[in-house]
């Protein structure tokens, strides 16, 4: 227990670590192997309530406080696959968030629903092959036509990508403005004219990452997530959850990769005495230590601010941007303690390296980061 | 307002900052330029009220919470002069407290209400010629003679040596004992054979750094602080909060350089446009603030720890070395930002550049800081202590050799259990291990009290037996702490530091249990 824990969140996360354990980790090898996860963990989480943390009880949820959110990122990365993570994680925190917030109650018992349930997998699709952290020039359109939209585009580096049921995507219905023409479309899987590809990646091997086109794509107008050009809106309000559940993933990945790291070191002997007696392994263990448990209290911080309502993109960049820098650094250096067996699969490392390597690409880059950043520090720029 | 802060507080920090904005700052170049800042600052502070903050209203303090002391620290940083700064955090945070934790009725009394009303000034006499983080291998020696200790030796790097008035000095009373000789002794500046030579510095040029000489001065037994012999435990007890004042000044001179920085490069062009338009600066400018913001958020839970009661050991030399690292980090790449004029005088980053740099030095150096990390993450002890009692320990965590990379903050685990073995399964097991080293050249006992193990090692092995002789280190401890440091569960440092295990005697001798039980 602790300033932000209770009593009743350390026992979600016993009972949620000891279920990762049984129903996750002894398959992770597989699923990364596959490239993809298979349907029935998700209907696992669903079955748990795990989809359902923070969601309404009136669709299923189960209405708690974001701390359990944090534990549920927190835990999540113990599992040591980004691609898991990158999935189990994208369906509730991406597509459902959206659906929980703009949806309308059709939408909610649709989508919502049986998401919470886990008997219906989501994605979010924002980035274009040419169009990634800039959002507002995606070309995607989507033009009305009587009681429907015609959606027509493509879609890239998309999560859950080619195995979810429905995607929400973002497209331009007034092509001639950038944020303001932009607007939320939900479109299902089976739709004619949704085809999608796998892309074959450094790393997140568990994931399915997908490359989407629409070609003349018909659905109903009531698809419509939301108000018509207030996409853009839509999509930067939940950026802040989106970048401080990166920036856990950051820390949280990188204390797991420290622990298996001390592991070994007690175990690994070198010059007759075990290598975490070399004093300069000691120092830097103790250096990346200080500073994940640094970057562990911004975030708590934040979360605590968060949860009062404050405005924090500004912050949340902060956050995101150590964070998966932080971890960056960790793999680098814990990997280097391994040795050899650092570079070799059956290690923990390996995985660890590769699949961290996304943090500061996903979910805005540290450059873009930066820029937000620089923008409200130097130019006083808000995004209320 | 925030989580940590109310408006009482506020209210505090602005007149505070008001006050340095109008009494300190516009002279700070000045004081630098004397090499000394004068003592009416000090009254007038005292004046105001705004020393003593923590202290008890007995002394002439205001009893206020911790996080009052944190505002005065923040505000100090923000004045970027190290060596403002530093005066008063050694006589409030780091000498003085030992007289308030640990010194009779009549030497707070003497003392206390003085550093309050900002008359007096003192400082810490640590550090020795040959002696810095080692605080038990002081050579500086207190003879008892009559109602008088005699004080031989010298002291290094005291800040507010020259000038202070007094000097809670580190000394020992039994030069024969290791740490369990040390002893906490105030000496006053105007003694006879107490002589100061001023140090030339780097930076932090507005405070007055001192080599000390202690030529026979003869100092009355009254001015001991506290027991003879337990001054090591109590500059242990000190140490977490000389590191955790650092910190919030160190967040705040951030802060502020940012601050300096961002206003001149809404000012200064280049190639036609204001340089805060280039994005290879903003990107710097974000993520420096974004470190700092994350040391912000940082500083303020250890603060909150202490303020709790806490002492972290962990913590706070987490928080003392990422602080005094990040202030170089920023001083370094703020002076970037401005040009040629970073480098010159009239602008303030020259300043702050040089100041920063004894951060990673004084108060334990970054490497110091990474041992006992790396003692407490890797070795796996981590020891809090209740700030109010005096000897209670309380056992964070017990982990598995090896340790664990989990947070302090989570849930620790009540102590291990400790099998209950029999003395001569103990002997056997020691034989053992003693047996595979070198002998010892003295005799060393353990004593559990009611038992006694003796390692004699003056023959050519060491020989482990039940006897009781009297031997030339004693430790004393716990039975279930003996099995733990045997097992390699208890780093012997640390239990040592922390007074979870106690040396009478040979303090050297009991240093080689580190290669006896690793």
């Amino acid at each position: 227990m602790t300033k932000y824990f209770t009593e009743e969140h350390d026992s979600f996360r016993q009972s949620f670590r000891s279920f990762l354990e049984k129903e996750v980790k002894p398959n992770i090898d597989q699923w990364e192997k596959d490239g993809q996860l298979p349907r029935d963990i998700y209907k696992k989480f669903g079955e748990m309530g795990y989809f359902g943390l923070n969601r309404p009880e009136e669709y299923g949820g189960l209405d708690l406080d974001l701390w359990y959110g944090v534990i549920f990122d927190e835990e999540i990365a113990r599992m040591n696959s980004g691609g898991f993570g990158a999935s189990i994680g994208a369906h509730p925190m991406l597509a459902l968030t959206h659906i929980t917030h703009e949806g309308t109650e059709e939408q909610k018992q649709n989508y919502l629903v049986p998401g919470i349930l886990g008997t219906k997998v989501g994605c979010l699709a924002i980035t274009e092959p040419s169009a990634g952290s800039d959002v507002q020039s995606v070309r995607t359109t989507a033009i009305r036509d009587g009681d429907e939209y015609v959606i027509n585009g493509s879609k890239t580096f998309i999560t859950n990508g080619v195995l979810s049921d429905f995607l929400v995507v973002v497209c331009k219905t007034d092509p001639d403005q950038k944020a303001k023409g932009i607007s939320l479309f939900i479109i299902d899987r089976d739709t004619p004219g949704v085809s999608a590809t796998f892309l074959d990646k450094l790393g997140w091997r568990a994931s399915d990452t997908g490359e989407i086109a629409f070609d003349n794509v018909r659905i109903p107008a009531s698809n419509m997530l939301g108000a018509e050009g207030q996409g853009f809106i839509y999509i930067m309000q939940h950026f802040v959850s989106e970048r401080l559940a990166m920036a856990v993933g950051g820390y949280a990945a990188s204390e797991y990769a420290i622990e298996v790291t001390l592991k070994y070191m007690n175990e690994r002997e070198a010059f007759g005495r075990k290598i975490n007696r070399f004093q300069v392994l000691r120092h830097r263990i103790a250096q990346l230590s200080a500073e994940i448990e640094m970057v562990k209290q911004f975030c708590y911080s934040l979360y605590a601010r968060y949860a009062k309502g404050e405005y924090l993109v500004k912050e949340a960049s902060m956050a995101k941007l150590l964070g998966t820098q932080l971890a960056d650094k960790t793999m680098t250096q814990c990997l280097q303690m391994f040795g050899g067996y650092g570079y070799m699969e059956e290690y923990p490392l390996a995985r660890m390296f590769r699949d961290t390597r996304l943090g500061q690409i996903g979910g805005g880059t540290s450059e873009i980061l930066c820029e937000i950043i620089a923008k409200a520090m130097i130019d006083g720029r808000s995004y209320k | 307002m925030s989580t940590f802060f109310t408006e009482e507080h506020e209210l505090f920090r602005q007149s505070l900052r008001a006050f340095l904005e109008k009494e300190a700052i516009p002279h700070i170049d000045q004081w630098e330029e004397d090499r000394r800042t004068p003592r009416d600052i000090w009254k007038k502070m005292g004046d105001m009220g705004f020393l003593g903050l923590s202290y008890p209203e007995e002394y002439g303090g205001l009893g206020l919470d911790f996080f009052y002391d944190v505002v005065f620290n923040e505000e100090l940083g923000r004045t970027n002069s190290g060596g403002f700064a530093i005066t008063q955090q050694v006589t409030q945070y780091m000498s003085c407290p030992n007289i308030l934790k640990y010194g009779s009725e009549e030497l707070k009394q003497k003392y206390l209400p003085g550093i309050i009303s900002g008359d007096l000034i003192s400082s810490i006499g640590i550090t020795e010629p040959g002696a810095g983080s080692d605080a038990q291998n002081i050579k500086t020696t207190a003879i008892k003679d009559g109602d008088h200790y005699v004080v031989n030796g010298s002291k290094t790097f005291i800040t507010n040596g020259v000038y202070g008035d007094f000097i809670v000095t580190v000394v020992k009373t039994d030069p024969e004992a290791g740490a369990a000789g040390v002893s906490l002794l105030i000496l006053e500046q105007k003694m006879e054979g107490v002589s100061a030579r001023k140090l030339k510095k780097l930076g932090w040029h507005s405070s007055d750094t001192a080599e000390l000489s202690f030529d026979n001065v003869k100092v009355p037994v009254k001015n001991l602080i506290g027991e003879e012999g337990r001054g090591f435990y109590y500059l242990m007890n000190g140490l977490q909060l000389e590191r955790l004042v650092a910190v919030p000044a160190a967040v705040t001179g951030c802060e502020k350089a940012i601050e300096v920085s961002l206003q001149y490069m809404s000012e200064r062009e280049a190639f036609g446009r204001p340089i805060n338009k280039f994005q290879v600066l903003r990107h710097r400018i974000a993520q420096l603030a974004s470190e700092v913001e994350a040391l912000k958020a940082f500083s303020y839970h250890c603060c909150e720890m202490y303020a709790n009661d806490i002492y972290d050991v962990k913590l706070c030399s987490m928080a003392k070395l990422l602080a005094t690292e990040l202030c170089e980090k920023v001083a370094t790449e703020c002076l970037q930002f401005f040009g040629g004029y970073g480098f010159m005088e009239e602008y303030p980053m020259a300043r702050m550049y040089r100041d920063v740099r004894v951060g990673t030095i004084g108060g334990g150096s970054s490497e110091i800081m990474r041992e006992i990390i790396a003692k407490i993450v890797i070795d796996g002890q981590g020891y809090v202590k209740p700030k109010s009692s005096g000897n209670g320990i309380v056992e964070r965590k017990t982990s598995t050799p090896g340790g664990n990379g989990k947070s302090e903050s989570e849930n620790g685990k009540a102590g291990s259990v400790i099998p209950d073995i029999g003395i001569d399964e103990i002997v056997k097991g020691i034989q053992s291990k003693a047996s595979a080293v070198d002998a010892l050249g003295k005799t060393l006992k353990f004593d559990f009290g009611d038992e006694q193990i003796t390692i004699d090692g003056t023959g050519s092995d060491n020989q482990v037996s039940t006897s009781n002789p009297n031997a030339d280190c004693t430790i004393k401890l716990s039975k279930a702490d003996f099995h733990k440091l045997v097992s390699g569960n208890l780093n012997p440092m640390n239990a040592v530091m922390s007074g979870q295990v106690k040396i009478d005697g040979d303090m050297g001798l009991a240093m080689k249990l580190q290669s006896l039980f690793s």
